[in-house]
């Protein structure tokens, strides 16, 4: 390739235009296309950093650059594009442009989407009321998934991996026919709960309750299917926990409900945060249990992410919400992370 | 008896019979479903002692210990503690304190906020905590050490920070299971020395369990050799090895060669055996309660046998024809395997006192094992 003066040789990045206005905001870019080549002595250079132990590091960042790097530049690249009747149903980013003189790559960036995003009441509400969502049903997960955690450690070594099972064992059958049975139980006319109650005289068969359909079902629904998520970790955690330390506690005059607080409970941190993450995280783009529990008059980030893309083909918009949601969620997980690094140099 | 307490007035309260006891074991067993693991045990121990439980893995010790720290109730039988029966205190509320075999410090505490746990419990002032934690720190000579994590420690560190925290609130007794059994074998020598001064210093009394004998024989007042959930023996180091009651003392104390023998001679002053094993006549300056003509054991120490060449002046007793079979060179002992002609193999340490003297002895020669008279030791059981 030529090799001009190294400052020439770099991609020219630059703004050509920004048109702020409404909900079309564009962003430029301009590339020299033969100018791509000062990449290849760089692809090179990690070419030969391999060797057999990097293979063996490159196979789950491998899995990792194809299974979720790739996808989500693929929706980022979605996001900054406009709707367009065609298939795939938006515009192309990249353009070639030839006017004549030079031959150029323009990259238009819409940054409309985020801009509808950010400015609609709508979907600020709907990303608070997921996200307040996720946290109660994550509290209400630890609440009840703590206690059933620490019974099973504690339970006698044989019967812990049957313990275990009944714990994993739901999810042999299909998410969405849980869910379902949920509503068979939960109907208001005719539905499990309400049949028995009125049969043993608890509530009148005029008066059954309303549980479907409210917010009530969706806790439901979610506390349900997620607790597994919050009992697997705290369990691991629990049953590792040396119990000498608890007898330690007693021995220096620690009442065994205190030494549960100042010493079960502060040791228990990691199994804590990591079962609140496992549940929060996907919790919040939760879409099917709001959407078969309660229907259309939740709003939930996750509802509103699905009729975008299905409902209103809008396929930019869509993935700009996904685009924000994943940039909110990445926070808690950069501090997950952080956590179990420093577990990590802890050597627990 | 001991050279280095010669100086001082003698600590035998167990020979003193106005001495009251400060912890009772009366009639404690306990048992596991069908496994009795510790079986009508009686022991008493006295202020200030360093008693030691010793004793093969499964012989009861541990079992006793976590009776005396509260973890486990007996299943008959009454502790007490400074005249209180404490068979039903809880751990929490009894003033004894354990340090525990793997230290159990809390990983997510300080140094100082692991000593100081005990203080916290009972409401100690924040300031009296805080220099009591450093008295500790000091004690153990830990005092840089205060902020950092456990797992920041090594293990002789951590081993001083479970003793620390287990002395802080002055308990009448201190319960160690094991306390240098994780430590290499250079700083658990060091470290039962630090244990016994930090003994003298606290004036605690101490219930130590081990497996190691030498362990127990350094740093114990007195010890009580276990075997299968009772104790065998109750004595002072120096009485456990000298003067073992029965083979399985002696054998579990250190190296021992046995002969079985008849008695031929009881006498108040001394006794004579006839061993076949040994091919001698054996001559005890000690009584013994079994009768003449009963079946008896002669445990002789290694140590306390000469290995010569020539035959010794009055043959009678105590000396036996062997052929050297084996030598082992130590550096400071030479170990003799001498086969006797009744197929028995005898083994005799001899000190190496003066530096690479040409060895007279080598394998294959006859030799001549002797013994003084105080040397053996006769056992009916």
């Amino acid at each position: 390739m030529s090799a001009g003066d190294d400052t020439d040789d770099r991609p020219s990045a630059a703004l050509i235009s920004h048109d702020a206005g409404g909900f079309a905001e564009w962003l430029h870019f301009r590339l020299h296309r033969g100018r791509l080549a000062w990449a290849a002595p760089y692809i090179l250079w990690v070419a030969t950093r391999f060797s057999g132990r990097g293979m063996v590091i490159a196979i789950p960042y491998g899995f990792l650059l194809a299974f979720f790097l790739i996808p989500f530049l693929i929706v980022l690249k979605i996001s900054f594009a406009e709707t367009a009747l065609a298939i795939p149903p938006y515009t192309d980013l990249i353009e070639m442009v030839d006017d004549g003189f030079e031959y150029f790559v323009n990259i238009k960036l819409n940054l409309g989407n985020y801009w509808i995003i950010l400015s609609e009441d709508t979907y600020v509400r709907a990303y608070l009321n997921s996200a307040k969502i996720a946290a109660i049903s994550t509290l209400l997960c630890l609440i009840i998934g703590f206690p059933m955690a620490y019974a099973m450690a504690r339970a006698d070594e044989s019967i812990r991996p049957t313990l275990l099972m009944l714990v994993i064992l739901p999810f042999w059958t299909s998410f969405l026919i849980r869910v379902y049975a949920w509503i068979v139980i939960l109907k208001t006319e005719g539905g499990l709960l309400n049949t028995f109650l009125i049969a043993i005289g608890v509530i009148s068969p005029d008066d059954p309750l309303r549980i479907l359909s409210t917010e009530w079902a969706m806790y439901i629904g979610i506390v349900y299917s997620y607790l597994p998520f919050m009992i697997l970790p705290l369990y691991a955690n629990l049953e590792r926990m040396d119990m000498s330390l608890l007898e330690a506690a007693a021995d220096l005059g620690c009442r065994p409900i205190k030494a549960f607080w100042v010493v079960t409970v502060p040791l228990a941190i990691p199994g804590i945060i990591a079962g609140c993450f496992l549940v929060f995280i996907p919790a919040v783009g939760e879409y099917v249990i709001p959407e078969l529990m309660v229907g259309d008059n939740v709003r939930v980030i996750g509802r509103k992410l699905f009729t975008d893309f299905a409902s209103e083909r809008n396929w930019p918009l869509a993935a700009a919400v996904s685009v924000i949601l994943l940039a909110i969620l990445i926070i808690p997980i950069v501090l997950f992370q952080r956590q179990q690094a420093r577990l990590q140099e802890a050597g627990q | 008896m001991n050279t280095a307490s010669a100086a001082r007035v003698p600590f035998e309260p167990w020979n003193d019979p106005k001495a009251k006891p400060y912890i009772r074991i009366v009639n404690v067993t306990k048992t596991f479903g069908d496994f009795v693991a510790v079986d009508n045990m009686n022991l008493d121990i006295y202020q200030r002692e360093f008693f030691s439980l010793l004793g093969p893995s499964g012989c009861g010790k541990t079992t006793l210990l976590r009776m005396l720290a509260g973890f486990e109730r007996p299943t008959s039988g009454r502790i007490e503690l400074d005249g209180v029966d404490m068979s039903t205190v809880p751990p929490y509320e009894r003033p004894v304190n354990m340090m525990f075999q793997s230290y159990a410090l809390f990983p997510h505490m300080t140094v100082e906020d692991n000593i100081a746990f005990g203080l916290r419990q009972d409401g100690v002032p924040k300031e009296e905590r805080k220099r009591r934690v450093e008295e500790m720190l000091t004690l153990v000579q830990l005092t840089k050490f205060g902020k950092r994590k456990p797992h920041q420690l090594s293990g002789g560190q951590r081993q001083r920070v479970a003793l620390a925290r287990s002395l802080v609130k002055k308990p009448k007794m201190l319960l160690l299971d094991e306390p240098l059994g994780a430590l290499d074998k250079k700083l658990r020598e060091q470290t039962q020395f630090e244990l016994m001064n930090i003994q003298e210093q606290v004036g605690i009394t101490f219930v130590i369990v081990t497996h190691d004998q030498e362990e127990a024989m350094t740093v114990s007042s007195r010890i009580a050799v276990m075997n299968h959930g009772r104790i065998a023996q109750v004595a002072t180091p120096t009485e456990i090895y000298e003067y073992p009651n029965s083979r399985y003392v002696a054998e579990f104390i250190g190296d021992v060669n046995m002969f079985e023998g008849r008695l031929a001679d009881v006498a108040p002053d001394h006794v004579i055996i006839t061993s076949a094993d040994a091919g001698t006549n054996i001559y005890v300056d000690r009584g013994t309660s079994a009768a003449a003509g009963a079946t008896v054991w002669v445990a002789v120490r290694p140590e306390k046998i000469d290995v010569g060449l020539i035959a010794p002046d009055d043959p009678a007793y105590n000396c036996i024809k062997g052929t050297v079979w084996d030598i082992g060179y130590l550096g400071n002992l030479t170990i003799y395997h001498v086969k006797l002609e009744s197929g028995l193999k005898v083994t005799a340490a001899v000190a190496n006192r003066t530096r690479l003297r040409d060895r007279p002895i080598t394998w294959n020669d006859e030799v001549f094992l002797t013994w003084a008279p105080d040397s053996a030791v006769v056992l009916v059981s």
